[in-house]
């Protein structure tokens, strides 16, 4: 089977636990959707600051709830030795990987307008540049799911898998972070021209992590 | 032997910057002796990267089937255990180098956030080795982790110094740590205080990493025995 | 594509489970065809061997060549030809009977008629929209069962094939052993019912200490040394 359409089925196949169990929706979400508001809790809402950092709040809770969504995409691969059952399967390492990464961005895609909308209600942000938003969003989101999905599966098998994962992504995901929001804070401010080549850094990222993650994906899950 | 050598060069070396750096070099006109920090700072700055380089290095080599050794996967283990340290010791510097110049206890500029992550990266790998005992367990994947984290240093590095750019002009008073170099003896100095912590990491790490093939000896050896144990089953149990 | 007559061969397979040696030196020689019963106590070493010659497991000294694969460099093209019913089921609690069996049927290139007539097989198919997660044990095993049958492996490997299952289950199993042979499949047969894997079993191997011990008298010495099976 060709590796398009053994990703396609391991990202049905996720996407369809997902419908059934509800977790993104039901879990992810909201704890995503509290982020914000502790933030609120934590700057004075009263004084404008919430709409002027709203781009790096917006990104921060993405990035703690990709967490949540990362560990529960694996959580499912330990249940009933499911991972032997996908080293079973003859399924190409990168066709796995694919397909993994490519639920996770779906659901973050949902995520993200939701929590967007979020951003713009609970902080009273004015939308701007919405199409320097979304094109930032796109290569953000790539390099955020397939740095999930790598370390993910590096730390399937492993002893405290729910802490070490966390701990190794978000130092890695360092440029989404400051892309992401120099690029949504651009957009917001009528800047766009400063937010584009920050959309160009977001695809170098994007592209560099998905290379590495495809080629590492296969032995790893060996490993696990 | 070697080991012995090299600590001695080492702490030969070391004195002398020692006294390089405190008496040789003259004050310099904008920061006084404040400055001298330098002789400790950029040296951890370089090393830090360095050891990380090594890290990466070893593990490609070790991932690599054709050049597999064990000795690659503990000497990654070693560089980065020495890293670690020098990275932390280098944003320490930093901070008391920064206080009496900047008036504040950190700075969110390209080389110190930089090495912020990579010291939260080092954190990172090293907790993924521990997980593991014997360096089969280990051995793929922290060698890919260290790959991973070693490719992204460059676009970390990139995003953080454009940001950094960005947002210059807000400060009101950023200066730089940077020293202007006057004479021969402080560019000299300079040199020759790397110099000297190169060898005081070569030190470690040859250390560390005779340590952990002491170990990984130690758990082979017991392994071995394990196995003949089990193959050399008593009489009686043997079914035939 | 002509199949090697000679599926398993181990000569002095070390096999690690961690630190432990669980697999220490294991003799094996399997031909197409064979119903192999391998008898032995717990923690002998029976379902280490099997996951050996499923390809999921690397030999850290010895020789192990299945269905001629070596296993020390191409562990993973065997896992293809090969069906496990093992502890686990390898499913997902979410996912529907024939959703699970479907999924892993069409990873391994094969039709969703493939997956419909093993579930059919097995006796599932009224079962086929309920999710794994609310299934019996007997029930799961027998998913597990359908999911190694829709792979038309050349190679199955059963272990405890009867546990858990209630008396409809186990003449499905019953079945698929018996027309093993005839299905030009190999059959490996880890169990504690020495009486019953006999009825199917063309050879018996004992598996002591992670070593294999071939013929009937072998595994007579060792009953004494398992467990009752519930």
């Amino acid at each position: 089977m060709s590796i398009l359409r053994s990703s396609l089925l391991v990202a049905g196949k996720d996407l369809r636990i997902e419908r059934r169990s509800r977790v993104a929706m039901q879990q992810v979400l909201p704890f995503g959707a509290i982020v914000l508001v502790l933030f609120a809790f934590a700057l004075d809402p009263d004084r404008g600051l919430l709409s002027r950092v709203a781009p790096g709040l917006f990104w921060t809770a993405v990035l703690l709830a990709a967490l949540l969504a990362v560990g529960r995409a694996f959580a499912v691969e330990e249940g009933n030795a499911a991972r032997d059952g996908l080293r079973l399967s003859g399924l190409d390492g990168i066709a796995i990987f694919f397909g993994k990464a490519v639920a996770i961005v779906v659901e973050l895609a949902v995520l993200e307008v939701v929590l967007g909308l979020g951003v713009v209600v609970l902080y009273d942000v004015e939308v701007h540049g919405l199409l320097l938003i979304v094109a930032a969003a796109i290569p953000a989101t790539i390099g955020l799911a397939a740095t999930g999905t790598v370390y993910g599966v590096l730390g399937l098998g492993v002893r405290a898998r729910e802490t070490l994962v966390p701990l190794l992504v978000l130092p890695a995901v360092t440029p989404v972070m400051l892309g992401g929001t120099q690029a949504f804070d651009a957009a917001l401010d009528g800047r766009p021209g400063d937010g584009w080549p920050w959309v160009q850094l977001l695809w170098a990222f994007a592209l560099l992590v998905v290379t590495l993650g495809a080629l590492a994906f296969g032995p790893l899950l060996e490993e696990s | 032997m070697t080991l012995k050598w090299l600590t001695g060069l080492t702490v030969v070396s070391l004195a002398v910057t020692v006294v390089l750096a405190l008496v040789v070099a003259p004050a310099d006109a904008v920061q006084g002796d404040a400055y001298r920090l330098m002789y400790l700072h950029v040296p951890t700055a370089w090393l830090a990267y360095l050891a990380f380089f090594v890290t990466a290095v070893a593990s490609a080599l070790w991932l690599w089937p054709r050049t597999r050794s064990t000795t690659w996967d503990l000497l990654a283990g070693a560089s980065a255990e020495v890293g670690v340290i020098f990275t932390g010791l280098c944003l320490a510097m930093g901070s008391f180098w920064g206080r009496p110049i900047w008036g504040t206890w950190w700075e969110w500029d390209a080389r110190v956030t930089t090495t912020a992550v990579l010291f939260f990266l080092y954190l990172g790998y090293l907790a993924l080795r521990r997980t593991g005992v014997t360096a089969a367990e280990r051995g793929k994947r922290c060698a890919i982790a260290a790959l991973i984290a070693f490719a992204d240093v460059p676009v970390v590095h990139f995003s953080v110094t454009w940001w950094e750019t960005l947002h210059q002009d807000a400060t009101v008073f950023n200066p730089k740590l940077d020293v202007h170099f006057e004479g021969f003896w402080m560019p000299f100095t300079l040199v020759f205080a790397v110099f000297a912590f190169t060898l005081l990491y070569a030190t470690l790490v040859t250390a560390r990493l005779q340590l952990a093939e002491l170990e990984e000896g130690k758990e082979e050896r017991e392994l071995e025995r394990a196995i003949e144990r089990r193959v050399r089953v008593p009489a009686e149990q043997v079914p035939v | 594509m002509r199949v090697p007559s000679r599926v398993i061969s181990l000569q002095s397979a070390v096999c690690l489970l961690g630190r432990f040696p669980a697999l220490a030196g294991a003799d094996l020689e399997v031909n197409a065809g064979d119903v192999v019963l391998l008898a032995g106590p717990n923690g002998a070493g029976k379902t280490t061997l099997l996951r050996l010659c499923a390809g999921l497991l690397a030999v850290r000294s010895g020789r192990a060549v299945v269905l001629g694969h070596d296993l020390a460099s191409d562990r993973r093209a065997v896992r293809r030809s090969v069906g496990m019913v093992g502890h686990e089921t390898f499913a997902y609690d979410d996912l529907t009977v024939s959703e699970n069996v479907r999924f892993a049927t069409r990873a391994a290139g094969r039709t969703r008629e493939d997956a419909d007539a093993a579930i059919v097989r097995v006796g599932l198919a009224e079962l086929t929209g309920v999710a794994h997660g609310r299934l019996s044990q007997g029930q799961r095993r027998r998913l597990s069962l359908a999911i190694a049958l829709a792979r038309d492996p050349r190679l199955l490997l059963l272990d405890e094939p009867h546990a858990g299952l209630d008396a409809e289950g186990r003449a499905v199993v019953d079945d698929v052993m018996a027309n093993a042979p005839t299905e030009g499949r190999t059959v490996l047969i880890a169990s504690h019912e020495v009486d019953l894997a006999r009825r199917f079993a063309t050879r018996e191997v004992a598996i002591v200490a992670g070593r294999a011990y071939e013929g009937r008298t072998a595994v007579a010495k060792v009953e004494p040394l398992m467990k009752v099976s519930p």
